[in-house]
């Protein structure tokens, strides 16, 4: 099944269809075509990295799929059911997309902790969180999210006095606390030491399987690590699929890199 | 999600010394030979106390959630409205026209009806209930449709300042039959209770203050739930708080439209004490009045934000008694120095220095 031919979907058992199908999708911002007929294929546990130079549409393209943006023609299709298009940022975060924004976006008058009960999947109207009690069920979920973003002993601190990887963590833990099927990562290893940025795409890799999860990223290395399927993002559309090696090797993947 | 107490110490301290005030006023104005509260002063406590409930309410909104609303005195007012309009027909037949059935205003302009929207004013318990409603609806609806098309910040502040103008135009008009430009007035009691007499200025005031101990209370109870915690999630991270499915402008709805009712109760108690409500109270300047006692005593604080009330409240008595020319001048100079000099408030600065003092001597034992 490949995103050419996205026919061949229709009578696979709803275990496998596609987690997310994006067809012919474009966006113009006054003239400027940020996406441009953009077609792409995520299944259900895949892990994607998306590369690009500048301007590629990436943020545009996770801008659509989260419901921020709405695209001027084209299907974005959420388990071959929902239209995403239809739908706003808290609507798709309640189906089940979380994004991770490229500058570490946590909440700094919170504590670590709070950051991540805020984040716990729960009902999210007012109503509910007016008489909200904590138990226990989210304290130990809590714990095992700390465990796992490593920041155990912050626990009580500020999020806002986190260093910026710890910070890039924290906002990864929140995004596993939504329960997520599908996580958008936009550059997660940017201002990151390298041993963190090995640490990141561990923990990227071991959350993929359970779920799908798309990485935006500039350093080759990080994605070398990941280990996985790269899409090439050039002016708007797709330029080349496969793993990173092949897709490096490709003559036009280099003048978009490297040329010019 | 450990949650924090309802009372903390600083509330504490707060209701505390409201609570010293509810029984000093009595005492001293009632029970007490040569009057040591003299009546003056217990209306202008009464008066004071109302305006930090209208702080508090502002704090709610701009100091936990980031609205920073440049109209609140609108809702205020309107709370002010329903108030005076009750006051209004308690006076009957006592008028200066002795009409039984219309105010002085409308017997002015040759009105020969009541219009509807008087009808049932000579009950209290609907005027009560419109002390909630008007300034509820009308924030309900205003921020419907802000909130929903996403205007935020400056764009925000401009047009709740558009809106307060809006309506002071409006109520300046005679035909609207709210006294136009006199506004509501000549008041004579309250549930038969006669507004001129100590007795009833010291009740007010001992309501206002069980008022303003309930705006807290409330306030803080909101506050310190997760509801309040999502609130400053908007505050500081509006974008990331949707992606986690929040839906933002549910909560500003919510927490805009509680902060206007409060605004209104604080102005239905403010007009039997001062004896009027008039268009003025609408005023654009009124509104950024507000904001400065809540940045002068302190953003996001609760306490800090009555505090600040009542000290620029006090300061401008004060002021305009003694150099009437330079208040605003002293009001300006007030809000840049504690802008610049202050930027927790004057609560902030106050428990930085008593934490200092704590440490000091904490320091001197372990040295020694």
């Amino acid at each position: 099944m490949s995103a050419h031919h996205p026919h061949a979907i229709g009578g696979l058992p709803p275990e496998e269809l596609p987690q997310l199908y994006l067809n012919g999708v474009s966006r113009a911002f006054e003239g400027f075509k940020a996406i441009n007929n953009l077609s792409l294929v995520i299944e259900p546990g895949e892990l994607r990295a998306v590369i690009g130079p500048n301007g590629a549409g990436k943020t545009t393209m996770m801008d659509i799929i989260t419901g921020k943006t709405r695209p001027d023609t084209g299907e974005v299709l959420w388990q071959q059911t929902v239209d995403l298009t239809k739908l706003d940022e808290a609507d798709t975060a309640r189906l089940g997309i979380g994004r991770k924004f490229q500058k570490p976006t946590v909440f700094e008058s919170h504590t670590v902790a709070d950051n991540l009960a805020l984040a716990i999947k729960a009902d999210r109207s007012p109503w509910a969180t007016l008489f909200h009690r904590a138990d226990v069920a989210e304290a130990a979920r809590i714990d095992e999210l700390l465990g796992i973003i490593r920041l155990g002993d912050k626990r009580h601190r500020m999020a806002g006095d986190l260093s910026h990887g710890q910070k890039q963590w924290l906002e990864i833990g929140m995004l596993l606390a939504q329960d997520p099927q599908l996580l958008l990562v936009d550059e997660p290893a940017a201002g990151m030491t390298d041993a963190e940025t090995m640490l990141t795409a561990d923990l990227l890799k071991s959350i993929a399987g359970e779920r799908s999860v798309i990485v935006v990223e500039h350093d080759m290395e990080f994605v070398r690590a990941l280990g996985c399927k790269v899409t090439v993002l050039h002016q708007g559309s797709v330029l080349a699929e496969g793993n990173l090696e092949m897709v490096s090797a490709m003559p036009e993947v280099i003048e978009v890199y490297l040329g010019r | 999600m450990p949650r924090q107490g309802l009372i903390d110490r600083r509330l504490a301290i707060f209701l505390l010394g409201l609570f010293i005030l509810t029984v000093a006023v009595p005492v001293g104005n009632l029970a007490m030979a040569g009057k040591p509260v003299p009546t003056y002063l217990v209306a202008l406590i009464g008066k004071y106390l109302c305006y930090a409930l209208l702080a508090v309410a502002l704090d709610l909104v701009w100091g936990y959630c980031g609205i920073l609303s440049l109209g609140h005195g609108a809702f205020f007012a309107l709370g002010g409205y329903a108030m005076g309009m009750y006051l209004m027909r308690e006076i009957g037949a006592r008028g200066v026209y002795a009409n039984p059935l219309l105010p002085d205003f409308m017997v002015f302009i040759g009105w020969k009806h009541l219009p509807w929207y008087w009808w049932g004013f000579d009950h209290f318990w609907l005027a009560a209930i419109m002390v909630l409603l008007a300034p509820g609806i009308l924030a309900f609806t205003f921020g419907w449709f802000a909130f929903r098309s996403r205007v935020t910040g400056v764009y925000l502040s401009i047009i709740t300042q558009a809106m307060t103008y809006a309506l002071m135009l409006a109520f300046f008009r005679n035909e609207m039959g709210f006294g136009g430009n006199n506004g509501l007035t000549d008041f004579k009691d309250i549930l038969g209770f006669d507004l001129a007499s100590d007795g009833t200025k010291v009740g007010l005031t001992m309501l206002s203050a069980v008022a303003l101990a309930g705006g807290l209370l409330l306030s803080r109870w909101i506050t310190t739930s997760r509801l309040g915690k999502v609130l400053v999630c908007v505050r500081d991270a509006e974008s990331r708080t949707r992606f986690l499915g929040y839906r933002v402008e549910h909560y500003k709805l919510f927490i805009f439209t509680v902060s206007a009712m409060m605004a209104g109760v604080a102005g239905a108690l403010y007009v039997p004490q001062v004896g009027i409500i008039n268009p003025s109270e609408f005023s654009p300047a009124n509104s950024i009045e507000i904001v400065i006692w809540v940045a002068l005593g302190g953003r996001g604080t609760l306490v800090g934000a009555a505090l600040g009330a009542i000290i620029v409240a006090a300061a401008k008595t004060y002021l305009t008694g003694a150099l009437p020319e330079a208040w605003l001048y002293a009001l300006g100079a007030l809000f840049i120095l504690v802008t610049i000099a202050l930027p927790t408030g004057v609560l902030g600065a106050v428990e930085t220095g008593i934490g200092r003092l704590r440490r000091r001597p904490a320091a001197k034992e372990a040295e020694a």
